[in-house]
C-alpha cells in the first residue's frame, strides 16, 4: 500500500501545540469510533445468523431477542445438514469448483498469454471485443445457449456449468492479461534466442513469475462458482446433483424449515468461502484493486 | 481506462500483405486466443443472433419456433401490464440503489483512508459481505428484515420506532433490497480506495497551504480525482441492477403485490417457468438495447463530468 493515506492532522486548524495535539487525539477517536460502528453494522448480520443458528427453537422469537444462546445448541448443524442431503450438496459444488478452476486457469492462461506476449496484427482490436462482452447482459445469450446444451443432451449434468471455462472469460482474461502485460519483455526475448518456443516461454518463464495472478484467478473462480445460483438453477434439475447454493434455496423454500437450522445451514454454505477470504485476503483485495473490477 | 488507449492501431494492412514474420505472429497468436475465438463464436455471437431471431418466434422447449414477425414485442408493449411494471420496479431499485451504492462505497472508502492500524482489519470486515453466496446473505436478511422477530425491527425498538415491515410491504420491499445492495458493496470500495491511494499527498499540501478546509479538499480535490471511479461504478452498477435476480428471487419471489417483480426474473419466469421462449428472447433483446442505450448515454455525457489527468 502506498503510504499517502490523508493524515488526520491536517484537518485542525493550528493552535497552541497542546490544544493542536488534543484536536488530533480527539478527531482519530472520533474516526476510530465511526470505523467501529460501520464495522459492528456490518459484521451484525453474520453474527446474527450464527447466534441464530445455535438457538433453541423456543429462544427465537422472543423480545428482547436472546443474544447468547446458553447452551448453545450445536446439534442445530447435524439436524439442517442431514434434513437434507447437504454432504451430497458440498460434493457436487465441489466437484464444480474443481472443473471450473481447471478450465479458468488453463484456457484464460493461453488466451491472456495471446493477448499480451505475442504481438500480431488487429491484437487490440480483438481485445476491445473480449472487453465488450462483459457488457453483456447474460439474459441475452441465456436461452440460445440453454438450447445448444438441450440439443447436446446435457440439461440435468454439471457440463454446462463446467464446460463454459475451458473456453475463457473475458474477466478472468482480462486479470491475467493485466499481469502478464507488467512482465519484462526482455525475459522473453532472452528466452527466444536461447530457441525456445512460446508454449515454453509460457511455461518456464511466465507462469513461474505469474502465481499471484494466477492465485487471484483460482479464488475468483472458486468463490463464482460457489455462488452461482442461476446457472445450477436453470440446469440442474435432480435434487442429487444441487449445489450448496441451490441446495440452500431449496431447504428455505420447500419445507418449512426452523430458523435456527436455516441460519446453520447458511452458516455451513458460507463458512468454506470465508475462511478461503480470510486465509488470502490480501490476494482477493489486491485483485480486485488491479483490475478495477468486482467479482459479481 | 488504459486498455483502450492502448488500441491505436486498427488493422494497418489486410493479412494477405503482412511479411512472412507478421504472418507467423499472426498465425501464433490466433493459436493461443484460439479458445476464446470458439466460445466467443459458440457462447456469445451465434447466441446473440439466435436470440434475436427467437424473439420474432414463439416456441416452448417442446415445440420448434415458429415466425410470428413482431407479435412478442406487441404483446410485451401493449397488452402485457407486467412488462411495464417490471419496467418500472426495475429502473425505481436502480434509481435508488445505484446512488445509494455509490455514495456508500466513496464514504467507506475515505472512512479507510486514513493512517490508523485497524484500517487493514475494518477493510477485510467492510469487504466480507461481497463474496458471501448471494443465496445465503438473501436467507440471512430475510431473518433479520422480518418484520416481527428480525434485528433491525428490535434494534429499532429500542430506539423506540416502531420499525416498517420491511420485504412484507410493497412500499418497503425496494428500500430492503436497496440496505441489502449497500451492505454488499464492499467489492467497489476496494476499487475507491484503490483510487483514492493513487492521489498525491502533495495535491493536499498545497491545499492546506492555502488554507483550504477538509470539506474543501474533499469536494474540489478528491472527488474529482475519482471520477473516473465513479464513471466505472455508475456503468458496472447499471448492468447490474439490470440482471438483479438472486436477491428477489430467493427473498420476495416477486412479491408481495408484484413489488419487487423485477425485469431479470420476469424474463426467467417466462423462459423456464412459462416456457415462452420466444416472448423471453423478445424481453432479453430489449434488455440488451437499454443497457446499450444507457451505456452510450453516460458514456456520452462523461467528458462534462469525469477528470481524467493529463487532459486539460
Amino acid at each position: 500500500m502506498k503510504g499517502n493515506a490523508e493524515s488526520l492532522g491536517q484537518l485542525a486548524p493550528s493552535h497552541s501545540r497542546g490544544a493542536r495535539a488534543w484536536r488530533e487525539w480527539l478527531l482519530y477517536t472520533v474516526w476510530r469510533i465511526v470505523l467501529l460502528v460501520v464495522g459492528i453494522v456490518f459484521v451484525a448480520p453474520f453474527l446474527w445468523m450464527v447466534v441464530t443458528s445455535l438457538k433453541l427453537p423456543e429462544q427465537i422469537y422472543t423480545w428482547p431477542p436472546t443474544l447468547l444462546p446458553a447452551p448453545p445448541q450445536w446439534h442445530n448443524y447435524r439436524d439442517a445438514l442431514t434434513f437434507v442431503p447437504f454432504g451430497r450438496y458440498f460434493r457436487n459444488s465441489f466437484l464444480l469448483v474443481a472443473a471450473v478452476l481447471l478450465g479458468n486457469l488453463t484456457s484464460n492462461t493461453l488466451i491472456a498469454y495471446g493477448f499480451s506476449r505475442v504481438e500480431w496484427v488487429g491484437r487490440n482490436v480483438v481485445f476491445i471485443l473480449v472487453l465488450a462482452t462483459m457488457m453483456l447482459p447474460a439474459q441475452v445469450t441465456m436461452i440460445p445457449v440453454y438450447m445448444i446444451f438441450r440439443r447436446l443432451g446435457w440439461i440435468g449434468t454439471f457440463l454446462p456449468l463446467t464446460v463454459p471455462a475451458y473456453f475463457g472469460s473475458a474477466y478472468s482474461t482480462f486479470l491475467l492479461r493485466q499481469f502478464f502485460m507488467g512482465i519484462p519483455f526482455e525475459l522473453s526475448d532472452a528466452a527466444r534466442i536461447d530457441g525456445c518456443s512460446e508454449v515454453g516461454i509460457l511455461w518456464h518463464v511466465i507462469l513461474p513469475l505469474a502465481r499471484p495472478a494466477l492465485t487471484t484467478l483460482a479464488l475468483f473462480s472458486f468463490i463464482g462458482t460457489w455462488s452461482d445460483f442461476q446457472g445450477p438453477l436453470i440446469y440442474l434439475h435432480d435434487e442429487r446433483l444441487y449445489t450448496v447454493a441451490l441446495g440452500l434455496q431449496q431447504f428455505q423454500s420447500r419445507y418449512v424449515t426452523p430458523m435456527n437450522q436455516l441460519m446453520a445451514a447458511a452458516t455451513a454454505v458460507m463458512a468454506p468461502v470465508l475462511i478461503v477470504f480470510f486465509a488470502a485476503q490480501r490476494v482477493f483485495i489486491q485483485g480486485i484493486a488491479i483490475t478495477g473490477l468486482s467479482g459479481r | 481506462m488504459a486498455s483502450f488507449a492502448t488500441a491505436g492501431k486498427v488493422f494497418p494492412r489486410a493479412p494477405s500483405r503482412l511479411n512472412r514474420r507478421e504472418r507467423r505472429r499472426l498465425f501464433v497468436g490466433l493459436a493461443f486466443i484460439s479458445p476464446w475465438i470458439v466460445g466467443f463464436l459458440v457462447f456469445t455471437l451465434w447466441p446473440i443472433v439466435v436470440s434475436l431471431y427467437y424473439s420474432f418466434t414463439q416456441f416452448s422447449l417442446f415445440t420448434p419456433p415458429t415466425w410470428v414477425g413482431l407479435a412478442n414485442y406487441h404483446e410485451l408493449f401493449f397488452v402485457d401490464d407486467k412488462f411495464y411494471i417490471t419496467l418500472y420496479n426495475t429502473l425505481y431499485f436502480a434509481l435508488l440503489a445505484i446512488p445509494a451504492s455509490i455514495a456508500g462505497a466513496f464514504v467507506m472508502a475515505l472512512a479507510l483512508n486514513v493512517r490508523l492500524p485497524e484500517v487493514a482489519f475494518y477493510r477485510g470486515i467492510y469487504f466480507m459481505p461481497t463474496i458471501v453466496p448471494v443465496v445465503a446473505s438473501a436467507v440471512v436478511w430475510s431473518w433479520i428484515l422480518n418484520p416481527q422477530w428480525g434485528l433491525l425491527n428490535a434494534f429499532l425498538r429500542l430506539l423506540g420506532i416502531n420499525g416498517p415491515p420491511w420485504i412484507g410491504s410493497p412500499v418497503w420491499s425496494k428500500p430492503s433490497l436497496v440496505i441489502m445492495a449497500v451492505w454488499g458493496v464492499g467489492s467497489e470500495m476496494v476499487i475507491y480506495l484503490a483510487a483514492l491511494q493513487e492521489i498525491p499527498v502533495s495535491y493536499y499540501e498545497a491545499a492546506a497551504l492555502d488554507g483550504a478546509s477538509w470539506w474543501h479538499k474533499t469536494f474540489r480535490i478528491t472527488l474529482p480525482l475519482i471520477t473516473p471511479v465513479v464513471f466505472f461504478h455508475l456503468v458496472t452498477s447499471l448492468i447490474w441492477a439490470f440482471q438483479y435476480f438472486t436477491e428477489a428471487y430467493v427473498m420476495t419471489g416477486g412479491g408481495p403485490a408484484n413489488s419487487t417483480l423485477f425485469y431479470a426474473l420476469y424474463l426467467y419466469r417466462n423462459a423456464f417457468v412459462y416456457l415462452k421462449m420466444g416472448y423471453a428472447s423478445a424481453m432479453a433483446w430489449i434488455l440488451f438495447i437499454v443497457v446499450i442505450s444507457a451505456t452510450i448515454v453516460i458514456q456520452r455525457t462523461s467528458s462534462r463530468w469525469v477528470y481524467y489527468e493529463g487532459e486539460r
